[in-house]
């Protein structure tokens, strides 16, 4: 099969809507299936990635650890927009710690979160071939 | 569906998957290989362990292809591929061992 460039654009809280775990399983299938996948965090999608999530009081699964699992499907090129953190007032220390592990060097950790301005964004974006948008 | 252990009724799935995924025990898992005339040895034991704890961090039931790499981390090279993985669970590695392993199917599986 043929591997395209698929990005998954993130824009809503986690909970409240399905949005952002139904990307999630899409962004698991895709990567599944060997294709090239990219996720991009934007607005209120930047909460999906955040630590510390606690469900208990909505009664809903708390999926934020799926999320370490995306370097195992080799989901490592996680595109966090500057300014919706800022906006939020969060930086880069209030996400999780989100890495993958490289089988050619001996499975050494290595970062999985990208930190781009908007402008930035917007040419990564340009670049794929395939764009979904949750 | 539903499996009968002990004078108790487990629900399944049409698929023959555990519903109630805390209702797991080795038991289950060892009736469920059974009735597809798998008889689980130490070597099963492994993946099927293996898979719990994925499942307890992330989740989600792992790809065949995670799997496969996992595995080839955890407990060797050479049990890290698809032909050993298949040599013991012939219906699919995904498939097959998350079923005993009492978890739902792989996400991305067909």
């Amino acid at each position: 099969m043929a591997t395209k460039k698929f990005m998954f654009v993130n824009r809503k809280a986690p909970y409240g809507t399905a949005y952002a775990l139904e990307s999630l399983e899409v962004v698991l299938i895709s990567a599944a299936f060997e294709q090239d996948v990219s996720l991009a965090f934007i607005d209120d999608g930047v909460y999906q990635i955040t630590k510390g999530q606690d469900t208990t009081g909505i009664g809903q699964k708390n999926f934020s650890n799926t999320y370490k699992a995306l370097g195992d499907y080799e989901v490592n090129k996680l595109y966090v927009e500057k300014e919706s953190l800022e906006e939020r007032g969060l930086t880069q220390d209030d996400l999780m710690d989100l890495v993958w592990e490289d089988e050619d060097e001996d499975w050494t950790e290595k970062p999985s979160i990208i930190m781009v301005s908007r402008s930035e964004m917007a040419d990564v974006m340009a670049e794929q071939e395939v764009t979904l948008s949750f | 569906m539903a499996l009968e252990l002990d004078g108790q009724s487990i629900e399944l799935d049409e698929e023959g998957y555990l519903v109630d995924l805390s209702a797991w025990t080795p038991e289950i898992a060892k009736a469920l290989a059974s009735g597809e005339d798998v008889e689980l040895t130490d070597e099963h034991w492994d993946i099927i362990n293996f898979l719990r704890e994925y499942y307890e961090e992330y989740q989600i039931a792992p790809a065949v292809r995670v799997l496969t790499k996992a595995v080839g981390k955890r407990l060797g090279k050479d049990k890290g591929n698809s032909k050993y993985l298949y040599s013991l669970f012939p219906y699919g590695p995904g498939k097959q061992a998350c079923k005993y392993a009492g978890l739902p199917k792989p996400t991305g599986c067909v």
